[in-house]
């Protein structure tokens, strides 16, 4: 098992990760993400994608975020592998 | 004056909250139905303020500040909740307790917003809303070690059920201290360092108070946008001091963005396992189940399809039959004053110009009522959320976000309830663009039009065996409305209200029963605020255009003459020229003047013109259509009305902003002049644009 670092869209329904760092996307979408709790160290579980695919729904803190996928694609996570 | 007097003297207190945490259904309960709604000066959020009746007879003033999930003041709503609690907002004064709204089934992520609140230093109790809900869940909360943590009172309260608000009340009845702990989220030792520093220099300098020069020096040393935007608030000197800081902790590496963002967190993380014991049971939820369903790839388009054409159904034909007999009672009312009035100037002014002018603002409420009714429920349940995150693929194509979807679709009804529905579009771009195209895609009104030039002119063939001429051009004209809504759109987020990027972050909150009792105050608050700031708007309008079209008076004139050398008839000949390349003539002129209030006032000025009684009713229309069809031109004979026309008429229909009641609507919504004014000229530019190229077009291949 080894720990792979990935950003938030690729990951599939239902697996887990943890949020490494919010990196590109603009200030303030990295400020709104930040505050909405997407913090260093969060664990975050994907739970869907919207009927056509975009944008996702996520469970973090206990609570359901949806975001698009390029605002996912800003967002680090590391996730456990099991190649 | 004496309410005035006691409104300075009564005590202020603020209820805020992030969206979804039952602030509004709590402020509801607190305050009854002794609300008041306007506009902060300068901005488009709405002011809600309501007055509480404590146990001993005594009152306060309610203020309900908007949804906010920080004091970061990413959005107009955030800035205005910020700026009121730091006592920046003129006539508004800092209140003496704000009342904190949480969540306490999602308690991590409504505690940031408490945690800056309490840095404020401002006297707050805690609401611990939807506690049965969190109960439920298994989360246990432990009250006192919660309210020992955050140094304020907290109180559990169930909204929905009324429960915990005698408690609630009492509370903010006695006397409230700001939290008894001082600020226990850590930063790292060099920003604490720097922060200390730029706080005492920010207090000698600027002479603030110790809370509110702690809040500057966080903002001014973390937020990215600080430095730019309030680079005039700040003395030279500290500016360059705040560079300087910036510098060093970026060599140090730490990200000074997320920095403050995660402190608090980690704070919030200590604070929960203190105070709460979590039995969540794993699996999935009842909100989980019913998401499998609603957001499903088949089932979930299949149910949202269903409930929008419910939607749309009872805005454009259930609602038809109120606003049916709304619009007969004015009629009747009409007729009773004529019959007791003696003939002159007044009775024509109450009858056509009064009674006219509040008939056609009256008759759009069972819309709004049937629109709002929906939109409650949906907000209510959570369902507004789905629909949202349903549609946001399609709209972001547009650069549109998914919320845009449900106002634009209810503007094909009439797009006075569509703009008023953009209220649930929080980015304030993104809800003018909204706004600005909604009137577009509207049709119901301009169907009056559409049906007598189709009849009258479009040949009633049959186009590949199944579909019909007249059918087909009115499917046409839909489609040209939404295309030029969708292509407008994406102009204006390209270039005017061009926005950083689309973003889409959204709570998807749980599901939950509706509260009849808040979808019957939201409608009710909406219809009222209609009929007050629309409404006097439109009165005046219609006084102004009744009196164009009567005056000067004509000795023994027939009602044609009449209206013909009437100061809107003048105006009618004197656009001649400019519609003439439409292949418009100076009746139409006068029709287009007459229908600048409502579309359909178009058919009863033609028929005005040529001397036809009752153009509304069938028989009447009838004859309405062999005149138009009949009419020439006195000096070349060539007929006046063609099928390119008719066309011509329709397309300049669908793309002018014909309706006074739409430009009211919009007026109040920005609470301005500025983007109304802006929505006329452009869609008449459009309009005249559009039409112009297609009568051109139109006649080549005529003469070809």
């Amino acid at each position: 098992m080894i720990l792979s670092k990935v950003t938030l869209n690729t990951l599939i329904p239902g697996e887990r990760c943890v949020i490494e760092r919010i990196e590109s996307g603009t200030i303030s979408v990295r400020q709104r993400l930040l505050e909405m709790g997407l913090t260093k160290g969060t664990n975050v579980e994907l739970i869907r994608f919207a009927p056509m695919g975009d944008p996702i729904e996520i469970s973090v803190r206990g609570y359901r975020l949806s975001l698009r996928r390029v605002e996912a694609e800003s967002v680090i996570v590391s996730k456990n592998s099991h190649q | 004056m004496n309410s005035l007097k006691t409104e300075i003297q009564l005590r202020h207190i603020a209820i805020i909250g992030n969206p979804n945490a039952g602030k509004t259904t709590l402020f509801n309960a607190l305050t009854g139905m002794r609300q008041k709604v306007g506009n902060y000066p300068g901005v488009t959020v709405e002011k809600k303020e309501g007055r509480i009746i404590f146990e001993d007879g005594s009152e306060a003033v309610l203020l309900d500040l908007p949804g906010t999930y920080s004091l970061t003041a990413n959005s107009p709503d955030e800035k205005i909740a910020t700026d009121i609690l730091l006592g920046r907002v003129d006539h508004t004064p800092l209140p003496e307790l704000v009342v904190c709204v949480v969540d306490a089934s999602n308690l991590e992520r409504n505690l940031y917003l408490i945690s800056q609140i309490i840095d404020n230093r401002l006297p707050a109790v805690v609401a611990l809303n939807m506690f049965d809900v969190a109960e439920r869940d298994g989360l246990k909360i432990d009250i006192q070690k919660l309210s020992a943590e955050l140094g304020v009172k907290v109180i559990p309260t169930v909204g929905s059920k009324s429960l915990g608000i005698e408690e609630l009340k009492a509370a903010i009845a006695g006397h409230v201290e700001p939290s008894s702990r001082s600020r226990q989220w850590i930063l790292p030792a060099p920003v604490q360092e720097e922060c200390d520093e730029l706080k005492g220099l920010l207090q000698q300098m600027h002479r603030l108070s110790e809370p509110i020069a702690f809040h500057e020096a966080i903002v001014l040393l973390t937020s990215p946008s600080a430095l730019s935007e309030h680079n005039d608030r700040f003395a030279p000197g500290l500016i360059e001091h705040v560079k300087r800081d910036h510098q060093k902790l970026d060599l140090l590496g730490i990200d000074r963005h997320s920095v403050v963002v995660e402190s608090r967190y980690e704070w919030i993380k200590r604070v929960c396992s203190a105070a709460t014991v979590s039995h969540r049971r794993r699996g999935m939820s009842a909100s989980d189940k019913i998401d499998q369903i609603l957001t499903h790839r088949v089932w979930g388009f299949v149910i949202f399809i269903g409930l929008m054409t419910i939607m749309f159904q009872s805005i454009f034909s259930w609602a038809n039959v109120p606003m049916e007999l709304l619009g007969d009672s004015f009629n009747w009312v009409g007729a009773q004053v004529y019959a007791m009035m003696p003939a002159g100037d007044l009775r024509d002014l109450i009858v056509n110009g009064a009674i006219g002018g509040v008939g056609a603002v009256v008759t759009f409420l069972p819309q709004i009522i049937f629109l709002f009714l929906f939109i409650g429920f949906l907000e209510d349940t959570g369902y507004m959320a789905r629909a949202a995150f349903i549609m946001d693929r399609m709209m972001s194509k547009v650069g549109l976000h998914g919320k845009s979807f449900i106002p634009l679709l209810s503007s094909f009804a009439c797009a006075i309830p569509g703009i008023m529905a953009t209220r649930t579009i929080e980015s304030r771009k993104d809800r003018l663009v909204t706004m600005l195209v909604a009137p577009l895609v509207s049709r119901s009104a301009r169907l009056p039009v559409y049906a007598l030039m189709i009849a009258a002119f479009i040949p009633r063939k049959t186009v590949l065996g199944i579909f019909s001429l007249p059918g087909l051009t009115l499917v046409a004209m839909y489609l040209l409305g939404l295309t030029a809504a969708l292509s407008m759109a994406w102009v204006f987020k390209k270039t005017l209200l061009k926005s950083e990027a689309p973003a889409f972050i959204m709570e998807l909150p749980p599901y939950k029963m509706p509260s009849f009792k808040s979808v019957l105050l939201h409608m009710w608050e909406r219809s009222i605020l209609f009929l007050k700031r629309a409404g006097t708007i439109i009165l005046g309008v219609s006084i102004v255009l009744w009196f164009l079209a009567t005056y000067p008076k004509l000795e023994r004139a027939s009602p044609s003459e009449q209206l013909n050398q009437s100061f809107a008839g003048r105006a009618g000949h004197l656009i001649e020229p400019i519609i003439k390349p439409l292949g418009f003539d100076w009746k139409i002129g006068i029709g287009l003047i007459g229908s600048i209030l409502q579309r359909e006032v178009f058919v009863s000025t033609m028929g005005t013109i040529y001397n036809i009684k009752d153009a509304k009713h069938e028989r009447g229309n009838v004859s309405l259509r062999e005149h138009l069809q009949q009419d020439v031109d006195p000096v070349s004979g060539v007929p006046t009305f063609t099928a390119l026309t008719a066309i011509c008429l329709m397309v300049y229909y669908v793309l002018a902003m014909q309706c006074m009641s739409t430009v009211a609507v919009v007026r109040r919504e920005t609470n301005g002049w500025k983007w109304p004014l802006f929505q006329i000229s452009y869609m008449t530019a459009l309009a005249y644009s559009v039409t112009f190229i297609v009568y051109q077009i139109g006649l080549v291949l005529a003469e070809g």
